[in-house]
C-alpha cells in the first residue's frame, strides 16, 4: 500500500470495512499522499500522472498552482477511474478533512465500477495514458515539437465532436492501432471508388450537369450515406492524414472518449459520493471533536451558488429524496394519481425499499435520464431552483422563472451532449468537389461565430480542402464556409 | 517534472503574445493604476483553444437560491466576452508579473543592454544567518541542531535507550541560528525626473510622461536594488516634488528650463557625489523655452555642470499643439557628438515605445 502515514492507514481500513458493509463494491483503492504541487500537477493532467507534451496542461498548471499558493482555491480530493483506483490525498491537510475525503473517494470508486455507463471504459487508463506520451514523445523527436504541437492543436479543436452514446454501440472501437493496419480509404490519395463511380462515369456526369442545383448534386453524390456523429473517427478514416497524424488524432480521441463517462455523470457521481461520505462520516467515523470542522467543510462543497447550480447538492438531496420517497412508498400510480395535498404530505407505506432504490439508480442511470425521472415539483421548490436568462436590455442575468416544466427543461438541455452543439458529418463530398459539410442540428441556441470559424480554419488544416458548416443564424439556415483563405456566408 | 516543460512552453506563448501585442500594454492606461507593491497585472492571453460552442449570452442556466423573477443573478460577466468579434480564441487572463519579469520582457522586446552596475564603493549592510549560537529567540530555535547535541548528551551518558528513542533537550542543549553580519557592495543610481509643466503641456503630455517615466524607472529598477528617484517639475521656476504632485500637478506659467537644471545640478551636488553613484536625469519637455539667452544658459549648465556627473542625459519632447519644439534643435546643435546626452522626440502614446528605446538602449 502507498505511503500514507499509520494515522491515515488505520482511518483508511476502518472507512473501507464501513464502506463494504453498506454495500459498496470498489476495485482495489490506492491512496497516495501528495504535495499540493504534484497535486496541481496531476490535476492539470486530467488526474494523471503521466501525459504527453502539450502546453494546455502547463497553462492549467500554471493556474492551479497559483491560485492554491495565493490562497484562492484547494483541491481536497482527486480520484482516477482505473482498475486499481488511484485517489489522491493532499499532504498536510486536517485528519477530518482527509477522512471525508477518503469517504467522499471510496464512493466515487463504487460508482466507476459499478455504474453501467462506464462500463467501456478503459481501466487501465494509468497505462494508456503513459502509452500515448511514449507515442507522441516519440513523433515528437521524429517530427518536431512545433509540427506535433501545432497539429495536436487541431485535433483539439475538434475533440468535442465525437458520438458520445457510440461507445455503448456493439460495434465500437476505440483502440485504433486496427484501423491503421486496415487499407485507409483517403478521399484525395487512393481508394476514389466511391467517387469514381459518381465521377467518372461520364453518363452520371451528364446527368448531374442536365440537373445542376447544388442540392440534386450533394443528394446523390453524399458520402457517408448516413450522417456521421463521430467526427473524430470519420476524419481519422477518410482525411489525408499522415500515419502519425492518424495516430495523434487517435490518441486525442481515445482521452476524449475516456472522460466521457464522467461528464455524463457529473451530478449522480458527486451526488452518490456525497451521500455515502455524509452517511459514513456523521454515523460511524466522526470523532466528537471533529463534527464542527466536517460540518463547515462539508457546507463548503455542498452550497449552491445563483448562477451556476451545484452538482454535489443537487446530487446527494436527490438520492437522498428517492431514498426516502421509496422507504415510504411514494412511487407508483398511486402516489402519481393522488392529489389530496395532506394525504401526499403524511404518505408512508413503510417499505423500506430505499438503499435498495438508490443502488440501482447508481446502477442504471446516467444524469439526463437521472434527472428526467427524479427531479420534481416539490424537490424543485425546496431547493430553490430557478432558470437564469441573458437580459440584453439590462446587461446582466436575470432569474427567469422558478416554473418546474422550465426548470427541468433547461438542466436537460445544458446535459445533453454536455452543453454542447450536436455536429455531424453531412457530406465528404460536398458540391461533388471532396468537400466537407457538417451539420449543426439547431436547437434554438446559437453558436459563437468567432470560435466557430477558427475552429473551421483548424478543420481545413486536417480536411485540407474546403469545409462548410450548415448552421443557424438570426432566425436563418446559413452555411458558413472556409475555403482556406476566406470566409463566406450563404 | 515533465509539467514544468510544459509550463516553460506556455510561458513562452504567452510570451510571444505579450511580444507581439507589447504596444498596446504599453499604452495600456491602466495598467499603472493596477499597480500593487511589487506586482504588476497585466491581461495577458489566456489561450481558449477554439470549438465549436454556443454563444455565451444565449444559454442561461439553473442556479439555486432566492429571488424573485427579473431579479439579477449576479452572475460574474464572463471576461471577454464583452466584445463580441474580437480576437477569438483568447481571452483576457490577468497575470501577475512581477516587475523583475516585465524588466526582463521589456528588455528583450527592446533589446536593450543588460547596464553595468557602477560605483560598488558604497557597501550595504546584510545579515546573513549562517551562524549557531547558545542563546536567542525561539523562532530562531535550530532544531536539528539541538536534537543532536541532546542525543548526544544521552548517548555519552549512557541514558539513550533504542528501544523506547524519546530525547529531551534541556536548556544547554538549545542552539540558536545567529546572524553574522555581511558586506555587499552595492550599486547605486538616482533617476531624476524633471518635467515641463508650463501652460503648453497639456494632459495629453502629461499623461506620456507618466508613461515613460513608469517603463523607465521598471527597467532601471531591474538593475539598481534601491533606485532613488527624484522629482522635479517647472515651468519659469523650478521645485522638487514628490512622485504623486509630479504626475498629477498642472502648473501653468512661462517657461525658463534653466531653474530646472540648476536645481538638478544642486541636487547632484548635495546628495548624490558622482563617483559613487549613477544618475540618470530625464527631463520632459514640450521643447518651448522663453528665451534664447535662457536656453543658452541651460547648455551651459550641462556641459559644466551636469554632463560631468552623470551617466547619461535623456531629453524627450513630447509634441504639443502648442509648443514649438526649439529646444530639441538646440540641444541637437550644441552637442551633436556628446554620446550622453540621448534625444527623443515623442509625437504621441504609440512612440513611447521607441523613445524608451532610444533612451536606454543607450543608457549606460
Amino acid at each position: 500500500m502507498a505511503n500514507l502515514t499509520p494515522e491515515l492507514e488505520k482511518a483508511r481500513l476502518k472507512i473501507l470495512k464501513i464502506s463494504e458493509d453498506f454495500g459498496l463494491d470498489c476495485y482495489e483503492t490506492i491512496f497516495e499522499l501528495i504535495n499540493y504541487d504534484q497535486m496541481s500537477q496531476f490535476a492539470s493532467y486530467g488526474g494523471f500522472p503521466v501525459r504527453y507534451p502539450h502546453w494546455r496542461f502547463g497553462m492549467e498548471y500554471e493556474r492551479l498552482s497559483k491560485s492554491y499558493e495565493y490562497g484562492l482555491s484547494k483541491i481536497y480530493e482527486m480520484v482516477i477511474n482505473n482498475n486499481p483506483c488511484y485517489a489522491y490525498l493532499m499532504e498536510g491537510n486536517r485528519l477530518v478533512d482527509q477522512k471525508l475525503v477518503m469517504a467522499h473517494m471510496y464512493g466515487h470508486c463504487d460508482f466507476f465500477k459499478n455504474n453501467k455507463w462506464f462500463e467501456p471504459t478503459d481501466r487501465k487508463m494509468m497505462d494508456t495514458m503513459a502509452n500515448h506520451a511514449t507515442r507522441i514523445r516519440r513523433y515528437i523527436d521524429r517530427y518536431g515539437l512545433d509540427e506535433v504541437e501545432k497539429f495536436i492543436d487541431h485535433c483539439l479543436s475538434i475533440e468535442n465532436l465525437i458520438d458520445r452514446y457510440s461507445p455503448y454501440k456493439p460495434t465500437f472501437k476505440s483502440n485504433v492501432v486496427e484501423l491503421e493496419e486496415q487499407q485507409k480509404t483517403s478521399l484525395f490519395t487512393s481508394g476514389k471508388e466511391f467517387l469514381d463511380e459518381y465521377i467518372s462515369s461520364a453518363a452520371k456526369f451528364r446527368a448531374g450537369a442536365e440537373n445542376h442545383d447544388e442540392q440534386g448534386v450533394d443528394e446523390r453524390n453524399k458520402f457517408p450515406e448516413r450522417p456521421e456523429r463521430d467526427v473524430l473517427l470519420f476524419l481519422m478514416n477518410h482525411a489525408p492524414l499522415k500515419n502519425w497524424q492518424q495516430d495523434v488524432l487517435s490518441i486525442v480521441r481515445a482521452e476524449a472518449y475516456y472522460y466521457v463517462p464522467q461528464g455524463m455523470t457529473k451530478i449522480m457521481n458527486e451526488g452518490w459520493a456525497s451521500y455515502w461520505h455524509s452517511k459514513m462520516m456523521t454515523e460511524k467515523i466522526l470523532a466528537d471533536s471533529e463534527v464542527i470542522d466536517y460540518a463547515d467543510a462539508c457546507a463548503g462543497t455542498l452550497a449552491m451558488s445563483p448562477t451556476s447550480f451545484n452538482p454535489y447538492k443537487v446530487g446527494i438531496e436527490l438520492f437522498r429524496n428517492i431514498e426516502e420517497r421509496w422507504n415510504k412508498g411514494q412511487f407508483g400510480k398511486e402516489w402519481n394519481d393522488c392529489n389530496d395535498i395532506a394525504e401526499r404530505k403524511n404518505w408512508d407505506k413503510k417499505l423500506g425499499l430505499g438503499r435498495e432504490k438508490i443502488f440501482q439508480v447508481r446502477r442504471d442511470y446516467n444524469d439526463v435520464t437521472f434527472i428526467d425521472e427524479f427531479l420534481t415539483e416539490e424537490f424543485c421548490v425546496q431547493n430553490k431552483m430557478f432558470v437564469y436568462r441573458f437580459n440584453q436590455r439590462t446587461g446582466q442575468y436575470e432569474v427567469d422563472t422558478r416554473q418546474f416544466p422550465s426548470v427541468k427543461k433547461q438542466l436537460l438541455f445544458q446535459l445533453t451532449n454536455f452543453g454542447q452543439p450536436i455536429i455531424h458529418v453531412e457530406n465528404a463530398n460536398h458540391k461533388n468537389r471532396g468537400e466537407l459539410l457538417l451539420r449543426h442540428l439547431f436547437e434554438g441556441v446559437e453558436m459563437q461565430q468567432n470560435y466557430m470559424e477558427e475552429t473551421l480554419r483548424n478543420l481545413h488544416k486536417i480536411w485540407k480542402r474546403p469545409v462548410h458548416i450548415s448552421t443557424s443564424f438570426d432566425g436563418k439556415d446559413t452555411i458558413v464556409s472556409f475555403d482556406g483563405k476566406a470566409f463566406s456566408q450563404a | 517534472m515533465s509539467i514544468r516543460r510544459d509550463q516553460g512552453r506556455f510561458r513562452d506563448i504567452v510570451r510571444g503574445k505579450i511580444r507581439e501585442n507589447f504596444k498596446k500594454y504599453v499604452t495600456h492606461d491602466e495598467l499603472i493604476g493596477k499597480r500593487e507593491k511589487d506586482y504588476v497585472k497585466i491581461p495577458v492571453p489566456y489561450i481558449d483553444i477554439p470549438r465549436f460552442k454556443y454563444g455565451p449570452k444565449q444559454q442561461g442556466g439553473v442556479g439555486q437560491g432566492d429571488g424573485k423573477d427579473g431579479d439579477p443573478v449576479g452572475g460574474e460577466a464572463q471576461p471577454g466576452q464583452g466584445q463580441a468579434g474580437s480576437d477569438p480564441g483568447e481571452h483576457s487572463l490577468e497575470v501577475d508579473i512581477s516587475f523583475d519579469e516585465l524588466a526582463d520582457i521589456l528588455g528583450e522586446e527592446l533589446q536593450l543592454p543588460r547596464i553595468e552596475p557602477k560605483g560598488g564603493k558604497i557597501q550595504s549592510e546584510k545579515n546573513n544567518y549562517t551562524g549557531m549560537a547558545p542563546t536567542g529567540p525561539d523562532s530562531l530555535k535550530h532544531f536539528k541542531s539541538s536534537y543532536k547535541r541532546a542525543l548526544k548528551r544521552y548517548i555519552s551518558s549512557g541514558i539513550y535507550d533504542p528501544k523506547n528513542p524519546v530525547v529531551i533537550p534541556i536548556r544547554g542543549d538549545f542552539r540558536y541560528r545567529s546572524a553574522k553580519k555581511v558586506e555587499q557592495p552595492q550599486a547605486n543610481a538616482v533617476v531624476i525626473y524633471i518635467m515641463d509643466v508650463s501652460g503648453s503641456m497639456g494632459e495629453e503630455q502629461k499623461e506620456i510622461v507618466r508613461l515613460e517615466s513608469f517603463w523607465i524607472n521598471t527597467w532601471l529598477k531591474k538593475h539598481y536594488k534601491g533606485l532613488e528617484t527624484r522629482f522635479i517639475v517647472h515651468d519659469a521656476a523650478a521645485k522638487e516634488v514628490d512622485e504623486d504632485t509630479f504626475f498629477k500637478t498642472s502648473e501653468s506659467g512661462g517657461t525658463l528650463i534653466s531653474s530646472a537644471y540648476k536645481l538638478c545640478y544642486e541636487m547632484i551636488e548635495r546628495d548624490y557625489p558622482a563617483d559613487q553613484w549613477n544618475i540618470y536625469p530625464f527631463h520632459f519637455s514640450d521643447g518651448d523655452n522663453w528665451s534664447s539667452d535662457d536656453t543658452k544658459m541651460c547648455m551651459r549648465f550641462l556641459q559644466e555642470q551636469i554632463l560631468p556627473k552623470v551617466n547619461f542625459f535623456g531629453y524627450g519632447q513630447v509634441e504639443s499643439k502648442y509648443g514649438s519644439g526649439q529646444f530639441y534643435k538646440d540641444l541637437e546643435k550644441e552637442f551633436p557628438a556628446e554620446e550622453k546626452v540621448v534625444l527623443s522626440r515623442i509625437k504621441n502614446k504609440e512612440h513611447i515605445l521607441g523613445s524608451i528605446k532610444d533612451f536606454l538602449g543607450k543608457a549606460r
